[in-house]
């Protein structure tokens, strides 16, 4: 099993009143609740917590991009993993990812993830999202019904450049460019492990499995409730005759760990709750515009995460309701544990995303729960998959000889 | 009014109401689409040889990968009119459809007889943002409809049973493919540059708005006549932007007295 240390960066300081007051967290939540100089100490400690992750030995740390968002400060993750790139050596950097749809062109995308795979020295594990609705098509005014053959197209393009050994003209529909020449490359070849994180549109397996890429399915709602989708996912996998290596999944599960079940409800619960209830408060219309998703996957009954129905779940949440129904694994690293080993293996993943700072967790709080977990829980769930013990079709190559964060502090000497 | 389909030279296939007989006239629906009654169409078929395409993705028509922008849309309708085999007719087009009307007079100026454009689609004023239409509640989009948004509830639903859960789901399928659809001109901003194109028209244009208009305001009819000087404008009281629906006595009245 791999590990990756998840921060979405949520903005911890919404009123108790948000829900009421606001009708949505995304797209039109009012920016006067954002206080740049709380901003400040927020980033860092965010960032001081992804590179606490990579000395406490998680495989990966990861970051994504979201726009507009009350729970996501990352509109640019790309920033915050080249901030990354110098204070750890050994972690992957997990960009899931960047919208590639929304980069103008796109080549900017098959730039700046080579620059961070060169930074990192080949420990980039590079994101391609088609990105949500209230991102793509709200705040950043892509049309719904043309979304994905744009995303198609982009992401055309920034694999034949990362390949691409010569200059080469493309035209396509949403981009022209007469000269394409990637410069600088990524250091992983043929490209970094690339990942595409599903929400639940069919089309997307089908496209992972085209490309042999990583599915992640980034949910919140825990491993039951993405049991028949993952199941979906498997039956399709096996449908092309591919191997069932579960590394060519990931899924995204909040997790909290404390010495006992009683002192996590104790220690995460108001946290946790805020999550739920604050940064979920998406208003439905902005989740799925007509044409976002495609007929079939209306029809196959995918529906969107932050539709009605789940918005309804979230009203009165209680601490009971997310640990019973396992949205989130709570409690002491038993508990926690066995939940976990029943959702890795019931879900067949290989990478899970785990979700440690939660809402308006102080840092004391997520560095106790990530420690517990890492010293108390993590070691026995490594062998989970013993027959795809050497898998690593998914997985970084870093480069040997890659500077370390003691050698690339300014006045450090130089490496001869 | 018969139904019938017409294949058009690029491979959409389309299904026309037609009735009628007189001049020829084509009514270019909104982004809702055709109800299944349309009261207004049956009325000016009794003056008019009135025609009611729908476009892909609405209805039975299909086609819908063929059109993906503005000028998908305007040729598309000049291809209808094509495969109908009619020469000079009269374009009425209700706000997307007035919209495309407005284009395809541009694009091609002498191939039509007058031009007709009701609460249309097409314009922005940055002082009166429109309200967006693909995030809106569905009790929201009929308060934003019509003038009087109990009647318009009910004509939006047209009986459907909300507890039927098989009805529910086919509506839903319905209208995402045909806001799918009218979104790739109307999304994120209604505004696809129209505006400089025209200075173009030369047919006889009228523009008709409802005075209670809260999804395009009337201040957009004067802009249109702004911008086509020797347009008519006729205002409509007691109607919203489905005037046609709300309103259509007065719709068809102020029609043929510009048409005729």
């Amino acid at each position: 099993m791999k590990f990756t240390w998840f921060n979405l960066m949520p903005w911890p300081y919404l009123p108790d009143d948000f829900r009421e007051k606001n009708r949505s967290v995304w797209v039109d939540i009012p920016n006067t609740l954002y206080e740049p100089r709380k901003g400040h100490f927020v980033y860092h400690e965010y960032m001081d917590q992804l590179e606490y992750a990579d000395a406490l030995g998680f495989d990966g740390i990861g970051v994504n991009e979201h726009h507009q968002n009350g729970y996501g400060l990352m509109p640019s993750p790309n920033i915050i993993a080249a901030g990354l790139c110098r204070r750890t050596s050994r972690a992957a950097l997990c960009v899931i990812g960047n919208s590639i749809a929304l980069y103008n062109p796109p080549i900017r995308v098959a730039e700046e993830f080579a620059m961070l795979d060169v930074l990192s020295g080949g420990r980039l594990v590079a994101g391609f999202p088609v990105g949500t609705s209230m991102d793509t098509n709200f705040c950043y005014g892509q049309i719904p019904a043309l979304t994905r053959d744009k995303y198609r197209e982009a992401h055309e393009l920034i694999m034949r450049a990362w390949a691409a050994d010569e200059p080469f003209a493309f035209d396509g529909k949403y981009n022209q460019l007469r000269w394409v020449n990637c410069w600088p490359k990524p250091v992983q070849k043929p490209h970094p492990p690339i990942y595409i994180p599903g929400g639940g549109s069919i089309e997307t397996w089908d496209f992972c499995l085209d490309h042999d890429y990583n599915y992640s399915y980034l949910s919140f709602f825990g491993y039951l409730r993405a049991k028949s989708l993952m199941d979906g996912y498997w039956d399709r996998v096996a449908k092309r005759g591919k191997d069932l290596s579960p590394y060519r999944a990931a899924f995204a599960q909040i997790i909290c760990v404390a010495d006992t079940d009683r002192e996590a409800e104790k220690l995460y619960a108001e946290h946790c709750l805020y999550f739920f209830n604050r940064c979920l408060h998406v208003f439905p219309p902005f989740a799925d515009p007509p044409g976002y998703r495609t007929i079939n996957t209306i029809k196959y009954g995918a529906l969107s995460q932050l539709t009605f129905e789940a918005r309804k779940i979230f009203e009165h949440l209680t601490w009971k309701q997310l640990v019973d129904e396992r949205f989130i694994i709570a409690g002491s690293p038993e508990t926690v544990r066995q939940q976990l080993e029943e959702g890795i293996k019931g879900l067949r993943v290989g990478h899970l995303f785990c979700l440690f700072h939660n809402g308006n967790m102080p840092d004391w709080k997520t560095r106790h729960s990530s420690k517990l977990f890492a010293e108390k829980v993590m070691p026995h769930l490594r062998d989970l998959w013993p027959e795809w013990k050497h898998d690593e079709r998914w997985w970084i190559h870093p480069m040997d000889d890659r500077l370390r964060p003691e050698e690339t502090r300014p006045g450090a000497e130089k490496p001869r | 009014m018969k139904a019938r389909v017409i294949e058009t030279r690029r491979g959409a296939r389309c299904r026309v109401l037609e009735g009628g007989s007189g001049a020829p006239l084509v009514f270019w629906h909104g982004a809702g689409g055709l109800f299944d009654d349309n009261p207004f169409l049956d009325q000016l078929a009794r003056r008019y040889h009135v025609f009611a395409p729908e476009l892909p993705g609405y209805g039975e028509s299909t086609g819908e990968d063929l059109l993906e922008d503005m000028l998908d849309f305007t040729l598309h309708g000049w291809d209808v009119i094509a495969a109908l085999g009619l020469r000079q007719p009269h374009l009425v087009g209700h706000s997307m459809g007035g919209m495309i009307a407005a284009e395809m007079a541009c694009i091609a100026p002498g191939d039509l007889a007058k031009l007709a454009l009701v609460a249309a689609a097409g314009l922005w004023i940055d002082e009166h943002p429109l309200p967006d239409i693909f995030s809106m509640l569905p009790f929201e989009l009929a308060n934003a409809l019509f003038h009087d948004p109990q009647k318009g509830m009910a004509l939006l639903t047209a009986g459907m049973d909300f507890s039927d859960m098989e009805a529910l789901k086919t509506f839903y399928i319905a209208n995402s493919r045909r806001l799918a659809m009218a979104g790739k001109i109307l999304f994120p901003v209604p505004n696809r540059r129209v505006s400089k194109r025209l200075y173009r028209l030369t047919a006889p244009t009228m523009v008709l708005w409802g005075e209670n208009d809260r999804m395009i305001p009337p201040v957009y009819a004067t802009r249109w006549a702004e911008l086509i000087p020797q347009a008519k404008v006729v205002r409509i009281a007691d109607a919203g932007h489905m005037l046609p629906y709300e309103q259509p006595e007065a719709f068809v009245a102020s029609l043929t007295d510009f048409l005729h």
